[in-house]
C-alpha cells in the first residue's frame, strides 16, 4: 500500500501500456517495433502482477516472483525473436511484416 | 473293432503334395513334381485298398456294415448348438468312392507323366491334380453337410484351374469361367438348401440327418411356401447343387465345354470322379430324400432319365471325340440318377440305389479308360476331330484294344464290367417305374451306336493319310490303359449288393433274363448299324444326315440350349435388370457420392483464404476475439 497513490493510477499506466503495444503489433510494419510491442504487453502484465500482489495480498511474494519470471522469459523471447529477424533479413533482405508470408495454405 | 484313424491320410497325403510342389515345384526339374505327386497318390490308393479290405471283410458282422467315424473334431465353434465339425466318415459308399477316386487319380497321374511330357506349366499341372484329389476325397469323408459344402467348393475350383490349364487359349478360359459360373450358381441352390435344412433340423451331422424314421424334420415339414412344403423345397434346392456338378440338364452346358481342358484332366474330373458327385451327394442323403421327400426323389429320376436320353441324341451328331464322351458321361450319369430315383429302402427294394453306385463304379472305369485312350489318341494324331482319324487300328494296338473293352463296356455288353450295373439299373426300373425302364432301354442302344460310331471312325473307316505316322502310346500311359481295361472288363464281376446297399446290409440278388436279354439285343442292334455305317467310308451317314434335315442340325447345335442360356442372359437379364441397375448406380447412387466430394471441395477452396500468412491479421483477428469474449462474458455474467 502505497500512501495517497491509488490502485487505479497503476492500472491505468498499464492498460495503456497493454493497448499500446496490441495496436503496434497490430499496425507496425516493422518486425522489430512489433517486437517492442510485445515487450510492452508483457511488461504492462508484469506490472499488474505487482501492484495486485502489493495492493490485495502485501505480506506475500507471488506476484513479486512471477514477474521476475516475466522479465526473464521476455529475455529469452526477445533473443530468440531476433534470432529469427536476422534470418528473415538473411533471406529477404527486408524486415517488413508483410512481406513475410510465406506459410500460408 | 478295427482302427481306421490312418484313413484321414488318405486325402492329407494329396494335400502335403500339393502344397510341396505348388510352393517349391519351379525350383525343381519339372520331372520331379510329377513323381512325387505319383507317388503321394500311390500311398493314397494303397491306403483306400487296405480301407477297403478292412472294412469290408474284418468289420462285416451278420447285421450289415456300419458307419464308422473315426475322427470327427470341432473346428468351428460359434455357439453351443452351432458348431462344425471336420472329420472322416466312412461307410460302404464313402469306401466305394475312396477306391474309385484313387485309382482313377492315380491311374490318371501314371498316365500325365507321359501325356503331359514337356508341357508349359507340368509342375503346376501335377500341384492342382494334387489339389482336386484332396478336395474329392473330402467330399467322400465328409462327416457333416457343411464339410461336404467346403469341400465341394474346393472342388469346384479345382476344376476350375484344370479346365483353364491352358491359360493363353481364350475358349479354355471361357469354358471354365463357364463351368465355375454355372456350377456355382447351382451351389447357390445348395447353400440355402443347407441353411434351411440345419436350421429347421438344428444339426448338421449326416448320421443323425440320415437316421430313417428320425423326427428332426417335422419342423421342416411344417412350413410349406408357394404350397409346397419346406422339406421338399429343402431337399430340391441341394438336388440343384447335385445337379450343377452332375451336369443334369438343364444346367449340363458347362461339361462339354470343359474339354477344353487337357484330356487327363477330362478323365479324372469330367468322366470319372467331380462329376459324380452329385450322385453321390444324393445317396449321402438317400434315407433322407426315401423317407421324408419321396417326391423329390422321384423327380430326380425323371431329370436323370430325360438328361439320359437328351444327351445320348446329342453324342450321336457330335465329330469331336471328347465332346462325344462329355455328353454320354452326361447320359450315363442321367443313368445313376434314375437308379437312384426308382430305388427304395432296404433289401430288394434298394436295388436301385446299390445298382447307382455300382454304375458309378463301373462307369469311372470305363469312362476314364475310354477318355485315356481318346487321350492317347490326341496325343499321336493332334486333333480332336474324327475327320482327322481313321484306320488306326494298326498304328496302336494297345489303345485300339484298351478302347474297344471300354466300348463294349458301356454299351452293356456282357462279360463286360458295364453290362452287370446298367443291367442292375435296368431291372431296377422296371420294377417301379416303366416309363424310366423304357427311356433308358432306348438310351442303352443309342449309347452303343454313338460310342462305335467313333470307335468304327477312329480305328476304322477311311485311310487316313498322316503328316507323322502316328505312334502307339508311351509305356507310361499304356500302363494306366491296360489297367482300366482290365477294370472295365471284370469289374462287373464285383457282387456290390453284398457289399453297397441303401441299408447297408447285404442283400441276395439275381439277374432278370427278361431284362437282360433285351438290353443285350438292344446293345448288339445299336454296334451293328454302327457297323454298317461307319466301317468302311460310306455316303450313308451324309445322306442320312440330309435327310433328317431340321432334326439332324438341332441335334448338331445341342438343341441350342446354350443359345437359350445366352438370350435369357443377355438379352432379357443384361438389358432389362442389369442395365438399368447399372445405369441408377452410375447416375444416383455415385453421383451422389460424387457431390458430397466436390460441395466439399469448393468450401475449402472457399476457405482456405483464412490462412493468408499474415502475421498481423491473425493477432487481429484473435485480439478481437478475445474482446468480443470479453465483453459477451462480463454481460452475461452480469458485471455490468
Amino acid at each position: 500500500m502505497i500512501q495517497g497513490i491509488s490502485i487505479y493510477y497503476f492500472l491505468i499506466v498499464s492498460t495503456l501500456m497493454f493497448f499500446i503495444g496490441i495496436a503496434g503489433f497490430i499496425i507496425r510494419q516493422n518486425l522489430i517495433t512489433i517486437l517492442l510491442s510485445v515487450e510492452l504487453i508483457l511488461n504492462s502484465v508484469g506490472i499488474n502482477f505487482l501492484v495486485f500482489n502489493r495492493y490485495l495480498y502485501p505480506d506475500q511474494l507471488q506476484g513479486h516472483f512471477f514477474s521476475l519470471f516475466i522479465v526473464g522469459i521476455a529475455a529469452a523471447e526477445a533473443s530468440v525473436a531476433i534470432a529469427l529477424i536476422i534470418n528473415i533479413y538473411r533471406r529477404i533482405h527486408n524486415i517488413e511484416a508483410d512481406n513475410v508470408n510465406e506459410m500460408k495454405y | 473293432m478295427t482302427d481306421f484313424s490312418y484313413t484321414i491320410l488318405i486325402p492329407l497325403i494329396p494335400l502335403l503334395v500339393f502344397l510341396v510342389t505348388g510352393l517349391l515345384g519351379m525350383k525343381w526339374k519339372p520331372i520331379v513334381s510329377g513323381v512325387i505327386g505319383t507317388i503321394g497318390l500311390g500311398i493314397s490308393f494303397f491306403l483306400s485298398l487296405f480301407a477297403a479290405y478292412q472294412y469290408f471283410f474284418l468289420t462285416a458282422s451278420a447285421s450289415g456294415y456300419h458307419t464308422i467315424i473315426p475322427i470327427n473334431m470341432l473346428w468351428l465353434s460359434f455357439t453351443s448348438t452351432l458348431q462344425i465339425h471336420m472329420g472322416v466318415l466312412l461307410d460302404p459308399i464313402a469306401i466305394m468312392m475312396l477306391v474309385v477316386v484313387t485309382t482313377v487319380s492315380f491311374m490318371v497321374h501314371i498316365y500325365s507323366l507321359g501325356y503331359m511330357k514337356g508341357e508349359k506349366g507340368f509342375q503346376r499341372f501335377y500341384a492342382f491334380l494334387s489339389l482336386f484329389t484332396f478336395a474329392m476325397l473330402g467330399v467322400v469323408l465328409a462327416t457333416n453337410i457343411f464339410q461336404i459344402y467346403i469341400f465341394w467348393e474346393l472342388v469346384g475350383v479345382s476344376s476350375f484351374l484344370l479346365i483353364g490349364f491352358y491359360y493363353d487359349k481364350p475358349s479354355a478360359v471361357a469354358a471354365a469361367k463357364k463351368a465355375f459360373i454355372v456350377t456355382r450358381f447351382a451351389d447357390l441352390g445348395f447353400l440355402i438348401g443347407i441353411l434351411l435344412l440345419s436350421y429347421y433340423t438344428g444339426t448338421f451331422d449326416f448320421v443323425k440327418l440320415n437316421q430313417p424314421g428320425t423326427n428332426l424334420f417335422v419342423g421342416l415339414a411344417g412350413v410349406s411356401f408357394l404350397g409346397i412344403s419346406g422339406i421338399t423345397w429343402t431337399m430340391s434346392l441341394i438336388f440343384m447343387g447335385a445337379a450343377g456338378k452332375s451336369a443334369m440338364f438343364p444346367l449340363h452346358i458347362w461339361l462339354p465345354d470343359a474339354m477344353e481342358g487337357p484330356t487327363p484332366v477330362s478323365a479324372l474330373i469330367h468322366a470319372a470322379t467331380m462329376v459324380v458327385a452329385g450322385v453321390f451327394l444324393v445317396a449321402r442323403l438317400f434315407p433322407i430324400y426315401h423317407f421324408q421327400a419321396p417326391d423329390v426323389l422321384l423327380f430326380i429320376g425323371y431329370v436323370g432319365g430325360f438328361t439320359s436320353l437328351f444327351a445320348a441324341i446329342i453324342a450321336i451328331t457330335q465329330n469331336d471325340i471328347k465332346r462325344v464322351l462329355a455328353y454320354s458321361t452326361l447320359s450315363q450319369i442321367g443313368y445313376m440318377m434314375v437308379a437312384l430315383g426308382v430305388s427304395g429302402y432296404g433289401g430288394k427294394a434298394g436295388l436301385g440305389f446299390t445298382a447307382a453306385m455300382f454304375h458309378l463304379f463301373t462307369h469311372a472305369m470305363f469312362k476314364g479308360l475310354l477318355f485315356l485312350g481318346a487321350g492317347a489318341i490326341i496325343h499321336s494324331v493332334h486333333s480332336n476331330m474324327m475327320k482327322d482319324m481313321g484306320g488306326l487300328r494298326k498304328y496302336m494296338p494297345i489303345t485300339h484294344f484298351t478302347f474297344l473293352a471300354a466300348c463294349l463296356a458301356i454299351s452293356g455288353i456282357p462279360p463286360f464290367a458295364g453290362f452287370f450295373s446298367k443291367d442292375e439299373i435296368l431291372v431296377a426300373a422296371f420294377n417301379s417305374n416303366k416309363l424310366l425302364f423304357y427311356v433308358e432301354y432306348i438310351t442303352a442302344g443309342i449309347t452303343s451306336f454313338y460310342i462305335f460310331r467313333i470307335y468304327f471312325n477312329i480305328f476304322w473307316g477311311k485311310e487316313t493319310k498322316y503328316e507323322h505316322k502316328p505312334h502307339e502310346a508311351p509305356w507310361n500311359m499304356a500302363i494306366p490303359l491296360i489297367i482300366m481295361a482290365l477294370g472295365a472288363t471284370f469289374g462287373g464281376f464285383i457282387p456290390f449288393h453284398d457289399f453297397v446297399t441303401s441299408n447297408m446290409k447285404p442283400f441276395a440278388e439275381g439277374m432278370d433274363i427278361m431284362v437282360s436279354l433285351p438290353s443285350v439285343a438292344i446293345g448288339l442292334v445299336g454296334i451293328a448299324v454302327a457297323w454298317i455305317l461307319y466301317k468302311k467310308e460310306n455316303e450313308m451317314p451324309a445322306r442320312i444326315a440330309k435327310r433328317m434335315g431340321v432334326l439332324y442340325t438341332t441335334t448338331f447345335n445341342k438343341f441350342y440350349v446354350d443359345e437359350v442360356y445366352l438370350f435369357v442372359t443377355k438379352k432379357i437379364i443384361f438389358n432389362r435388370i442389369a442395365k438399368p441397375i447399372a445405369w441408377f448406380d452410375r447416375n444416383v447412387v455415385d453421383a451422389f457420392m460424387i457431390g458430397i466430394g466436390t460441395v466439399t471441395m469448393k468450401i475449402s477452396y472457399k476457405i482456405k483464404n483464412l490462412q493468408s500468412g499474415e502475421l498481423q491479421q491473425y493477432a487481429f483477428v484473435f485480439v478481437a476475439g478475445s474482446v468480443l469474449l470479453a465483453l459477451l462474458l462480463l454481460y452475461s455474467l452480469g458485471y455490468h
